[in-house]
């Protein structure tokens, strides 16, 4: 294997770098909760009917599949991310959270992975050069890796702790498709998100290399870890910083957390991170806590609160919002940061 | 960022300049280690984590794992242990270091590996090229690596040739592939010395000047080895061997080798080797001439068969705090738990007290306030809080005759406790150890306890209540019936107007039942669930504090509900299979082939030739030490660092009361065995008159899983196991054991004595010895009674395991939550006859040092969980056994997946 660290890395990387040294950046907020709002039904998700029709044709049932909507309701997608783009984000995330030939098994769509992936990659960029045309502001298009729903350190059968129900080449082999899928759509940077078990994101750090290889250009790694509750710890059970030596080999250009915690319960795990990492921080914590109807009750104003409190005190260096977080949100945390100095490296 | 190796398990590790040396745990790896080896061989993947786990208590901060043997197939093994380790936190919280001579079995190794690890080992062994990829891979994969001095000539053995080995490795690595230099370990090769070749003597010499020079010349790197080559000519004495090691590290680490591959257990400290062997070590390993003349390898093996085995002096007991003024005196004797001098040094300080209550309220309140807050802080563990208040209530009972005596003079006040507390065991349950402790505790934070003891019916515990104005009522149990007593009591409670809070806890007792059952039956006050003796102090002074109590409640109160709503959505998402798929995927096992033998008789027969040294050899500590609330593993938990010492003393507490229970036949053990012949018959189990299996004697009901499984993975009942009528003759036993009914006597003489600690020793040691009873007569019938595995030759400690063919289960434990199968059981053996055990009405066996259960010999008889259970099994059950579908429901409450009536009350609206 050609090694990747030795390649030229792209473009973004300088970039990007630059900016982060003036002031803190800004990462978009919640896809889910933005499609839910659209209301949409089963024929609106697969595509038949009034919406394009869409090439990948299956029987299972496709409600909820949100990253499908890339193929079938590209506008409406496209328009989602202008309003995180405009809401003051200078990274916007691909919806492809979940387009990896083993998260699509759920839906019988393992064969439409690339085009998801492409066609992400491709809605975002649109979005942000309409932004960009209105402001003259520079945004770059994330592609964004999700945990897949298996884990390779963890057994989901209790009586069988050796089991594994995903081998770390399957990892590999699948995040390795979709990362050709984005690239092609035009990704800037490859975000490694909602980690649950490190070890799914050590087969995407290396399916990263492995594509990198291919392509001769290596593109910014943000990695993003899931401390999952009070213990303070992932749900595979490391600990922050044994989380960041298990992934500080692909050099990434953001180590951080999102997901599971608000702003108020991330806070001690970035905190320790922030005093670890030489690299930049990123989180992107949900809306609070959810309700007992799963819903977020975080105002716009009390999570810009809390994030403003991470750039005041100096620990991050890229912010923005995950579960619950709207292009509401976006705007506070933006509003929020600005006035504080990005992060110093430890 | 300081360029320091970086590796993690769950947990960080960095090697910073002030770990002054690594130790890498070797006995988890099978070339070294002849014990792990022949687990891995047998398959024996269960010991095998122990060994990981031991090192990793013994202290390794990165434990090595190697699987090339012949007989093994290197790479599955390795996948399926490193698999099993990542599901064992106190393993995985250390890296591993992943040890093959095989790259494919290194690259499986990565791939179950979640933290960052260390590959050991890659080399230049076959050129640069190979070299390169590998080192690349291990970038890849984010791990460090083990470079060994071994080139295209082969392994490097003089000083020089290490040193140009690792300089020309560690400029590929830097400088061509951007290997960060802080993840390079070198390996310069530990050889056998002392072999009595004169080539081999310099080896010692060679790595350690290596070291030197590495660890000068190539910046960052590190610099390793594995340490018992060295010492391999002195096998079989350890103690030399260890003398060796420890010589060798002693100078290798000053040479600046900052790891190593040792077992961490064993290591002898430089300093107190005895100096003439460490003498004779350092000329071995440093290659000089010993002063008194001759070899240095003949020199240590003149003096070696001296060392082999060595005493260890005794620790003498300190008597200085007897100098101590009185006060401090008492409060060391209640800390430590001494009666030696406790009535002496109370009766001093009464003479000095104005009046008796002063000592009370003085020094010896003072003292026990030291081990409260000594216990809160986890510096004292529950034993030796039992023993502070052993000591307690011998002082007091020291000055409770002067107290009584000035009440009768001048009328004065008595003593003010903090409270009144209730304590009972509810209706039909007869368990109290927990319930004992709680009390303890409590008494020792001066709040009066009031004790009802066992199977008490809840208009005693009302009624006393009552009467003694009492400020909170606690109760608990141990079986499954006693939860709806517990329901029952506070909606007695309710009904009755009390106002006082209502304290839960015992082992089948927990917060969700308590908030979901208990709690909305009873909102006059707050039911609160305690979920160990140790938690009972606090929650008991937040209800009873004035200032802190509303804000306590209402706490609880948001914890409850919040728990309850939980609760009802999971509930809601609990998916079961009907009644029918489930038994569709049924345990399916071949019969062909299974013939078991016809037991030695047929129906019961009361066992009587026990001998209590026997029994005493198969109890199993561990839950002994969860019943003093300890959290560990005997024997580990007796060289554990923060309880050890506290397990070591209650357990020699235990041995000291086993020994007099041998000695003077404190107990009388009874048991009954039966056998019957039976066939499985849909999902009971049919037992026969006689052998022509014409007539049914009884029928043995089970529960079958309802819970839906993975592909492959059958929804089981205990019938199952049994063969099937018309396919075969199988059989089926049952067997009722006690320790005997002397334990609540024993007990009670000692809480006469003041002596709760042996009190609840001797209860705990009698429900030890029920079990092992049980293991004992399991272990017989397998060999013997019913005569299966008549070859069957494991060990007391091996039995614990579970290694043998065939189960015991017991009616109202998982695999049969129903208790009522007891009545079956207790019918066929004429239990209360043959050993004097009766069932409760809540179907708990008194006395409670008392184990019953079936016996089912079918090799591949497993135990499991029925788990929650859908209505249409309950239906089916309850016409089976000839029950209303109602009175199923009460004994299986604790089992169902659905509310009994729900359905009903809804047809009727």
């Amino acid at each position: 294997m050609t090694l990747a660290f030795s390649l030229p890395d792209s473009d973004s990387l300088a970039k990007l770098t630059a900016a982060a040294r003036e002031r803190i950046l800004v990462l978009d907020g919640a896809m889910g909760t933005q499609i839910q709002g659209l209301g949409l039904a089963e024929e609106d998700y697969t595509g038949h009917g009034s919406g394009c029709a869409c090439a990948h044709h299956t029987d299972h049932p496709q409600t909820g599949n949100n990253d499908l909507l890339n193929l079938t309701q590209p506008d409406e997608i496209e328009e989602i991310h202008f309003r995180y783009a405009m809401a003051g984000a200078d990274i916007v995330e691909t919806n492809t959270f979940s387009s990896t030939s083993i998260a699509q098994a759920d839906y019988g769509l393992e064969h439409a992975v690339h085009d998801l992936n492409a066609s992400g990659a491709f809605l975002a960029r649109r979005a942000l050069n309409r932004a960009t045309a209105t402001d003259g502001r520079p945004r770059y298009v994330a592609g964004a890796l999700g945990p897949t729903n298996r884990t390779a350190s963890l057994s989901p059968d209790v009586n069988d702790p050796g089991y594994r129900a995903v081998t770390f080449d399957g990892l590999r082999v699948a995040y390795g498709e979709q990362l050709r899928g984005l690239i092609a759509g035009g990704a800037d940077i490859i975000l490694i998100e909602t980690i649950f078990d490190t070890l799914n994101a050590k087969a995407a750090i290396f399916a990263c290399l492995e594509v990198f290889a291919e392509t001769g250009r290596r593109l910014p790694l943000m990695i993003s870890g899931t401390i999952t509750d009070a213990s303070g710890r992932t749900l595979s059970g490391q600990t922050p910083t044994a989380f960041w030596h298990s992934v500080m080999h692909a050099r990434p250009f953001t180590i951080g957390l999102n997901c599971a915690l608000g702003a108020d319960a991330m806070r001690p795990h970035l905190v320790e991170l922030a005093s670890t990492c030489p690299t930049l921080v990123c989180a992107y914590p949900n809306a609070g806590l959810p309700n007992a109807f799963g819903e977020y009750d975080e105002t716009a104003e009390q999570t810009a609160a809390l994030i403003g409190g991470f750039a005041r005190d100096g620990l991050v260096n890229v912010v923005g919002g995950c579960c619950g977080t709207t292009p509401d949100h976006i705007r506070a945390i933006a509003e929020a940061v600005a006035p504080h100095a990005p992060r110093k490296l430890p | 960022m300081t360029r320091y190796l970086r590796l993690s398990g769950l947990e960080p590790f960095v090697l910073t300049p002030d770990i002054p040396f690594v130790n890498v745990g070797e006995r988890t790896n099978v070339t070294g280690s002849a014990k792990f080896r022949k687990l891995i061989v047998n398959r024996d993947y269960a010991t095998a984590l122990e060994v990981a786990r031991d090192q990793v208590e013994n202290g390794a901060q990165i434990i090595d794992v190697n699987m090339d043997e012949g007989l093994i197939d290197s790479k599955a093994a390795m996948v399926e242990f490193l698999n099993l380790v990542a599901s064992e936190p106190d393993i995985a919280r250390v890296p591993i270091m992943i040890d093959s001579s095989k790259w494919e079995v290194i690259e499986a190794g990565l791939h179950c590996v979640q933290g960052k690890s260390v590959v050991n080992s890659i080399s230049l062994k076959e050129g640069e090229a190979q070299f390169r990829e590998q080192a690349g891979l291990c970038l890849a994969y984010g791990a460090a690596v083990v470079v060994m001095a071994f080139d295209e000539q082969g392994q490097a053995d003089t000083c020089q040739r290490k040193t140009e080995i690792c300089a020309r490795a560690y400029r590929i690595l830097t400088e061509e592939l951007g290997f960060p230099p802080e993840d390079i370990i070198f390996d310069p090769n530990i050889f056998a010395v002392a072999t009595g070749i004169e080539e081999h003597d310099n080896y010692g010499v060679d790595f350690i000047e290596a070291t030197r020079w590495i660890r000068a010349n190539l910046p960052h790197a590190h610099v390793s080895g594995g340490v018992s080559n060295l010492s391999f000519s002195f096998r079989g004495n350890d103690p030399v061997r260890e003398a060796m090691h420890a010589v060798f590290l002693y100078h290798a680490i000053r040479a600046g080798m900052d790891m190593g591959i040792v077992n961490a257990g064993q290591l002898a400290v430089y300093d107190q080797i005895d100096p003439e062997l460490r003498d004779a070590c350092e000329d071995v390993v440093l290659n000089r001439r010993p002063k008194a003349g001759g070899s240095a390898t003949e020199r240590l093996l003149d003096i070696a068969e001296r060392f082999r085995g060595g005493a260890r002096e005794e620790k003498l007991r300190d008597l200085a705090w007897r100098d101590w003024p009185v006060e401090k005196r008492l409060e060391h004797a209640l800390v430590n738990g001494l009666t030696e001098f406790i009535e002496a040094d109370t009766e001093e300080a009464r003479q000095a007290a104005a009046r008796p209550l002063d000592v009370i309220e003085g020094p010896l309140m003072a003292g026990m306030n030291v081990v409260g807050d000594l216990f809160g802080a986890g510096k004292m563990f529950l034993p030796q809080v039992v023993k502070s208040a052993r000591v307690m209530k011998q002082a007091v009972a020291v000055l409770l005759p002067y107290m009584e005596e000035e009440k009768r003079l001048n009328g004065g006040e008595g003593r003010q406790s903090a409270g009144k507390v209730l304590l009972a065991t509810v209706k039909g349950d007869v368990h109290d150890i927990g319930k004992n402790i709680v009390g303890v505790v409590l008494a020792c934070n001066n709040y009066e306890i009031i004790d009802l003891g066992v199977m008490v019916p809840p208009q005693k515990i009302l009624q006393v209540a009552r009467e003694e104005q009492v400020d909170i009522i606690g109760l608990s149990g141990l079986i499954t019936p006693s939860l709806d007593e517990m329901v029952h009591l506070a909606t007695e409670m309710q009904r009755e107007g009390f106002d006082i809070p209502l304290l839960i806890g015992g082992a089948t007792t927990s917060k969700v039942h308590t908030a979901v059952k208990i709690d909305p039956r009873y909102k006059s006050s707050q039911t609160v669930y305690v979920t160990d003796a140790s938690r009972a102090v606090g929650v008991v002074g937040a209800l009873l504090s004035p200032a802190q109590k509303d804000q306590y409640i209402s706490d609880i109160r948001d914890e409850y509900r919040k728990v309850a709503e939980r609760h009802e959505q999971s509930e809601r998402a609990k998916q079961r299979l009907s009644y029918a798929a489930a038994r569709a995927n049924a345990l399916q096992l071949d019969w062909s082939g299974y013939t078991p033998p016809a037991p030695r008789f047929n129906g019961a027969q009361v066992i009587e030739d026990w001998d209590l040294a026997e029994i005493a050899r198969y109890i199993d500590w561990t839950p002994f030490f969860q019943t003093w609330e300890f959290k560990g593993v005997y024997p580990k938990i007796l060289s554990d660092e923060k309880q050890g010492a506290a397990a070591r003393a209650l357990f020699d507490d235990a041995q000291e009361m086993l020994q007099r229970i041998i000695a003077e036949r404190w107990f009388t053990p009874r048991a009954v065995v039966g056998f019957w012949p039976a066939n499985a018959v849909g999902d009971d189990i049919r037992l026969f008159t006689g052998p022509d299996r014409r007539e049914t004697l009884a029928t043995l009901h089970t529960l079958r899983q309802q819970v839906p499984k993975r592909q492959g993975r059958p929804n089981v009942a205990l019938s199952d196991f049994v063969i099937p009528e018309g396919q075969g003759a199988d059989y089926v036993g049952g067997f009722v054991v006690t320790a005997g009914p002397e334990e609540a006597e024993l007990a009670a003489r000692f809480d006469r004595a003041n002596d709760n600690y042996a009190a609840i020793m001797v209860k705990a040691l009698a429900d030890r010895f029920a079990e092992a009873m049980a293991e004992l007569l399991h272990a017989r019938v397998r060999r013997d009674y019913w005569g299966y595995a008549v070859d069957e030759t494991f060990t007391p400690e091996e039995l614990i395991a579970e290694p043998y063919a065939g189960i015991r289960p017991a009616p109202g434990y998982p695999a049969q939550p129903d208790h009522t199968e007891k009545l079956t059981l207790f019918r066929l053996l004429d239990a209360e006859a043959a050993t004097g055990v009766t069932l409760t009405e809540s179907m708990a066996m008194w006395p409670g040092s008392s184990v019953s259960g079936l016996y089912i010999g079918h090799p591949d008889a497993y135990y499991f969980g029925v788990a929650k259970v859908e209505r249409d099994q309950v239906a089916d059950y309850a016409a089976r056994k000839g029950m209303t579908l109602e009175e199923a429901e009460r004994w299986l409450q604790p089992v169902l997946n659905y509310t009994p009536g729900a359905a009903r009350d809804r047809a009727a609206a």
